[in-house]
């Protein structure tokens, strides 16, 4: 034992070992990276090649002869914007209400002491667990029954309440962290409770607001099995089931109209994971962890 | 906090509370209590066009135990789910140890790649995955008789059950491992480094010290992780529904997500389709009832 402790780590042998095992080690890392990146790379390469390429026996790796035909003809479509409005309408809804809703029952949760308060905790968790496969028969008759099927404000009405519940809980983690003495140095210098809130806790979650409207945006722009039983009129769709509607079976599949529809799709997200990245993970810690 | 007194105080408090609670309350439970409520009754279309709905009692629960694709579907779901969050759990987390075992530069690329990989919508993904896998001219049948396996020039990948969940399940399992390497690796990273140090140096490696160091101190994110994981894998429903779109075999790849559909928003049969997604709820409950127990551990701090 003493013999071993008192061995240098680096004889020859050990740091030719550790080297090997290194570099295995990146080999392994990179081939890991690599297969996780392909079907991404896929998408925008396919995206790009000409339909005589797309469809020839040997797969074209790299889009040598580039050309924008497929995204030309998918941003001249009537369609796409359709559904991109739809989108974008619904997104920025569920975004404002989340975090405007979250914020409000964050604080009352996390600085208010009321007899509910414990069973409106437990309530958010299990609300949180209660999959949307479970419940959109239900919330389709409702929102047949309320005229509200193929509408921007129906399906706004389901996200928010199936992610203001998560948001709270994110939203909580970010307040509890600020110190409530900064609050109280404020309403001892004149401020209203509210104006407390409003000016020193608000601008101090900065990142959990991030993190949460990236979630919340998330949450709608992907969604897809409300959407498919709420938002039937060809009018009515979201940017998901608009690109189901490009393929079928026994259809001659337009695979580069699809991968350019699936690339566009996806940029405006892979550029918010990558502005805002540290927030997501930070966000993440507090929401799921805490 | 004393500037208000105690009942003004707590009015605030549920004034702040309220709206949140009017649109949970409004989008979520009341649709719940109406489901749970229609499992009861006979609710079919002749219900949709105005009749009263008459009380059933147990005879949606019936037809669903009854019926012998709704079994099927389960068993699809629970060996799916198995499958898929056993091994996005491994490979997350040999992917996050492996991050730690290279140098700075590729751990970096390879957390790039990771984001990328997470951000990629869910529909975006399932176009990608099927193009991948066309059987005239997906990469992967090209790839296959390449490297000279018979017969997969031409096959057609959602054709067969097997083939069909081979597929969902690889595109379930890409698209989470990216948040299993970010989660565990982030908990590794907080693992004393003295004391993986200390373990070198007394001749724990690889295997060892991951059983016996790093293991243990992450017990807690690790458990985590393996709970979500079985949730999301539980619900799926998007993949399996589209690439059912896609395939033509409807019957014999069902999950509970898209059982319910086929009964409820297809078949017009409201009554059984609340009923087999009230069993599916309290399913998720019983599986989930655990992750909250932990939550709520951690809120109570």
């Amino acid at each position: 034992m003493t013999t071993q402790a008192l061995t240098p780590r680096s004889t020859p042998r050990r740091r030719s070992r550790a080297g090997a095992r290194r570099i295995l080690a990146s080999a392994a890392a990179i081939l890991f990276a690599l297969v996780w990146l392909f079907p991404a790379y896929w998408m925008l390469n396919s995206s790009l090649l000409t339909d005589e390429e797309l469809t020839s026996r040997v797969p074209v790796w790299f889009p040598a002869r580039a050309t924008l035909a497929h995204y030309a003809s998918i941003l001249g479509s009537a369609d796409f914007w359709s559904a991109m409005r739809m989108s974008a309408a619904i997104a920025a809804i569920v975004v404002v209400g989340s975090i405007a809703l979250g914020f409000f029952a964050a604080l009352a949760i996390s600085r208010f002491r009321f007899r509910s308060r414990m069973s409106l905790i437990i309530g958010i968790l299990i609300i949180q667990m209660i999959p949307a496969e479970t419940v959109f028969v239900s919330q389709y008759r409702m929102l047949d029954t309320w005229d509200l099927l193929n509408s921007v404000a129906g399906a706004s009405l389901i996200y928010l309440g199936t992610n203001v519940p998560f948001t709270v809980w994110l939203l909580k983690g970010f307040v509890d962290g600020v110190p409530v003495e900064l609050e109280e140095a404020a309403l001892l210098d004149g401020c209203s409770r509210m104006g407390a809130f409003f000016r020193v806790t608000l601008p101090l979650i900065g990142s959990g607001l991030v993190a949460s409207s990236i979630f919340a945006f998330l949450a709608s722009w992907n969604e897809y099995t409300l959407a498919l039983v709420s938002l039937t009129s060809s009018g009515s769709q979201t940017l998901p089931l608009w690109i189901t509607s490009f393929s079928g079976m026994n259809q001659n599949t337009d695979w580069g109209g699809i991968m350019a529809g699936s690339t566009l799709m996806a940029l405006p997200v892979v550029i918010l994971f990558v502005l805002v990245q540290r927030n997501m993970v930070a966000g993440l810690t507090a929401g799921a962890v805490k | 906090m004393t500037s208000l007194s105690m009942p003004a105080e707590r009015r605030l408090g549920l004034l702040l509370v309220l709206p949140a609670v009017a649109i949970v309350l409004v989008a979520l439970l009341y649709p719940l209590g109406r489901q749970v409520l229609m499992s009861f009754q006979t609710f079919g279309l002749a219900q949709q066009f105005g009749q009263a709905p008459a009380f059933a009692g147990l005879e949606n629960y019936a037809a669903v135990l009854e019926d012998g694709a709704f079994w099927a579907a389960l068993v699809r779901s629970l060996v799916f789910c198995a499958l898929c969050a056993a091994l996005t759990v491994v490979i997350g987390t040999a992917g996050a140890l492996l991050l730690t075992a290279v140098p700075r530069w590729i751990a970096m690329g390879v957390q790039a790649v990771m984001l990328v990989a997470w951000a990629m919508p869910v529909l975006s993904s399932l176009q990608v995955f099927q193009w991948l896998f066309d059987a005239r001219r997906g990469v992967v049948n090209w790839l296959l008789t390449a490297v000279g396996i018979d017969g997969a020039a031409g096959f057609n990948w959602l054709s067969t059950p097997v083939s069909f969940f081979a597929v969902a399940g690889l595109l379930v399992i890409w698209m989470s491992v990216p948040l299993v390497v970010f989660m565990v690796y982030a908990a590794v990273t907080q693992v004393d480094e003295s004391v993986i140090e200390a373990a070198r140096l007394d001749g724990a490696h690889g295997v060892r010290l991951f059983t016996t160091i790093i293991m243990p101190s992450i017990s807690s994110v690790f458990l985590l992780i393996c709970l979500l994981e079985i949730i999301w894998d539980l619900r799926v429903f998007t993949q399996i529904h589209v690439l059912q779109g896609s395939s033509g075999i409807t019957e014999s790849t069902h999950v509970l997500g898209t059982y319910i559909y086929q009964i409820g928003l297809s078949g017009g049969n409201y009554g059984v389709a609340a009923a087999a997604a009230t069993i599916m709820l309290l399913l998720m409950l019983l599986v989930t009832g655990r992750y909250i127990q932990l939550l709520l551990r951690g809120a109570k701090d």
